[in-house]
């Protein structure tokens, strides 16, 4: 590492600026960043939230967070069928959102992503909504993020892990690619990847229900993907894709040849952050 | 004239019971709920004509998709021959579009007997694929006699029939060397010149061999359109208004339901006055609460298991399969559209797509991932039935599994689907 390149200011000291403080002082922050409930509560998705607000402050983006005010998306509700308990939770985000006269978010998951981006402005919430990886690969192509100074990818095997609601859900398959492909990394892809991608087994509504009886776990069939891909890391651009490539990686007893990190993550630590 | 007057007969009784099986399944098929799917109209004829006309999502499995290619160009094209064969049958002429077309009419012929030996061979691969290689797409549970009968059948009754094409050329082209009778010089014949060395040197033989062969192709074609509609290749009409007809939202756009937003409205806000909107269930228990598109994708199918073969439950053993789906839905509608005709609309057979056809084990293991719609080469969403028919088990019977009823009640209550105090949100800001 070399973090005498980076300026003291631009190293993130762990401060987020909540909505409520920014209007307070009469501001309104050019993105909202949307963290989610994996990326709030879960111990490992937090690692993604923060590397997130770490490149937020790195490149000046002024961005806050809505804090003890934003609640789930509804997305799980809806999978699963309750779509009373989704159109719930989307309406009063919703006021929330519009109170603060948000015109762009950003994500930390891609369930949150397609569902602020697709199913809420039926309901009266329009707003730019843009994935986490969508932005990185903006900065990088504004020359805003280099791999200059952080920790080298350089010869390391590293294969995406495409999450349905990025992909299929949404037709982003390059963006996550993109912000790999300024590492010097050996890209692999799994032989199922882009259209053709497995799903990791925790969309609609799986995270939190016990699978039905199989034969196997869809992690695990994944997790077999990328141990033939030879792949050393796994990226993901989900935190219920990071938690179940892990539980793969567990499995598979692959602790100590795979790991799995979030493309905020893997740019974060290229650029020193 | 005998002749002529019974093709006219056998014609007529063919299109007359087609068009009364056909307009049976498109009655069954409106008996669907609505469902908007008239907007962006150029949109949806791109898509009919990338996905139907051009085949592009066969393409990703490359050899299915050129043997499929070679009987749909086969289908398409030979069809300008039938049409010869039926202004022939009807007026007693022979060949009656070699003059007018000169010499383009030997480069048809020539190119529908390319075809048809192209089909001969596709259908020979198809049926070995799945009796002798016994590919796994072409098996599962739902796969039983009937649907396995049926693809058989298909491919056989293809095969027959370019059969007789190629036989019935070959005795015209002999005949034609002959000069014999009216037989004049047409057509060039590149696939039944060799097959004509087979045939017998007598010209009375010759005609018997040509004219049954032209019965048994045309007949054959009349009695395989009958089949249609009792088989899953009725898809090869169907796909066409059935891509025209697809999604154009993302993928991972779940419909909101209209019907849920008013009374979530009304209960926010006690002075909201709700859209009138016709009462019914919330989400689907039997075929008649999904929407006529769901229905029309459901006789789209052709039961190729492109989709269960991509299923990550399906893969990983659990029991749902997105082809059983389809065909479930299929066989539902039809038994509901039988009980129609014969007692009438009041009569209830007291059966259900949810339980008698598809168990809610099946519906529960869905990761709703989209693999299967992307996977599908004719659009159709078995997604959409899934969900709306978890939207019954949850909204109208709370029989959601104890697990999902525990994280909708964290949502509601914590406003996150785990255990965790509202108020904690932002407490990973406070941990470096």
């Amino acid at each position: 590492m070399n973090e005498v390149n980076i300026a003291a200011d631009k190293i993130w000291n762990g401060v987020v600026p909540t909505m409520a403080e920014m209007a307070a002082e009469g501001k309104i922050p050019e993105i909202l960043f949307w963290v989610g409930c994996a990326g709030s509560f879960d111990e490992r998705a937090q690692q993604i939230t923060k590397s997130i607000c770490k490149i937020l402050h790195y490149v000046g983006m002024s961005y806050a967070v809505l804090g003890t005010e934003e609640s789930c998306t509804g997305d799980p509700a809806k999978r699963a069928g309750n779509e009373f308990l989704f159109q719930m939770q989307a309406i009063t985000n919703i006021e929330v959102l519009n109170a603060y006269k948000v015109k762009k978010i950003v994500t930390g998951c891609p369930h949150c992503f397609n569902t602020l981006k697709n199913e809420y402005p039926q309901l009266g919430g329009s707003y730019e909504v843009i994935h986490h990886t969508q932005l990185i690969q903006q900065l990088i192509d504004e020359g805003k993020l280099k791999t200059q100074d952080g920790e080298s990818f350089k010869g390391k095997r590293i294969t995406y892990h495409d999450a349905c609601y990025l992909g299929r859900g949404n037709q982003i398959y390059e963006a996550p690619r993109s912000a790999l492909q300024v590492l010097d990394a050996e890209l692999v892809e799994m032989k199922r990847c882009r259209s053709n991608g497995l799903c990791c087994g925790a969309g609609g509504a799986q995270m939190f229900k016990e699978p039905e009886p199989g034969k196997k776990e869809i992690s695990t069939e994944r997790i077999e993907d990328a141990i033939q891909a030879k792949a050393q890391i796994v990226a993901s651009a989900c935190p219920f894709c990071m938690t179940m490539l892990r539980d793969g990686v567990k499995h598979k007893e692959k602790e100590q040849e795979i790991q799995v990190l979030d493309i905020a993550e893997i740019t974060a630590r290229a650029n020193g952050l | 004239m005998i002749a002529q007057l019974l093709f006219l007969i056998i014609l007529a009784a063919a299109i007359f019971l087609f068009s009364k099986n056909a307009g049976k399944i498109r009655r069954n098929i409106l008996l669907g709920k609505d469902t908007g799917r008239s907007d962006h109209p150029a949109e949806r004829w791109k898509t009919m004509a990338k996905v139907a006309l051009g085949q592009s999502k066969m393409t990703k499995r490359p050899v299915a998709a050129l043997l499929h290619l070679f009987i749909y160009m086969g289908f398409v094209i030979i069809n300008i021959e039938v049409l010869e064969i039926m202004i022939d049958g009807l007026f007693g002429s022979h060949r009656i579009f070699s003059k007018p077309l000169g010499s383009l009419y030997g480069l048809l012929i020539g190119s529908f007997e390319v075809l048809a030996l192209l089909v001969l061979f596709s259908c020979v691969v198809f049926l070995a694929r799945r009796n002798i290689l016994k590919l796994k797409r072409f098996s599962g549970k739902e796969m039983t006699k009937w649907p396995r009968s049926d693809a058989n059948y298909i491919l056989i009754i293809e095969i027959l029939l370019m059969s007789a094409f190629l036989t019935m050329n070959a005795a015209d082209y002999k005949l034609q060397q002959l000069h014999f009778g009216h037989y004049l010089q047409a057509g060039s014949f590149p696939v039944s010149a060799w097959l004509s060395l087979l045939l017998p040197a007598s010209p009375q033989s010759l005609e018997i061999i040509e004219r049954s062969c032209w019965w048994f192709h045309i007949i054959g074609i009349l009695a395989f359109l009958n089949y249609l509609p009792y088989s899953k290749h009725f898809h090869i009409l169907l796909a066409f208004p059935n891509t025209y007809y697809s999604k154009l939202t993302p993928k991972g756009q779940f419909s909101n339901m209209p019907s849920v937003t008013n009374e979530v409205k009304a209960m926010l806000d006690p002075a909201f006055v709700p859209e009138t909107i016709e009462p019914g269930r919330f989400g689907a228990k039997d075929v008649t609460d999904l929407t006529w598109k769901n229905l029309m994708d459901a006789y789209t199918c052709t039961e190729c298991g492109r989709c269960t073969s991509v299923c990550p439950a399906n893969i990983t053993g659990k029991l749902l399969s997105p082809r059983k789906i389809m065909m479930d839905t299929r066989d539902r509608i039809t038994e509901v559209g039988n009980n129609l005709d014969k007692h009438g609309k009041d009569y209830n057979d007291n059966k259900n797509l949810l339980d008698d056809y598809i168990s809610r084990e099946e519906l529960w293991a869905c990761t709703t991932c989209n693999a299967c719609t992307e996977a599908c080469p004719v659009n159709i969403d078995p997604l959409n039935i899934i969900t709306d028919m978890r939207r019954y088990i949850v909204m109208e019977e709370s029989q959601a599994p104890a697990s999902l009823n525990n994280m909708f009640g964290n949502v509601e209550n914590n406003s996150a689907p785990w255990k965790y105090a509202s108020a904690d949100r932002l407490n990973w800001a406070k941990t470096n």
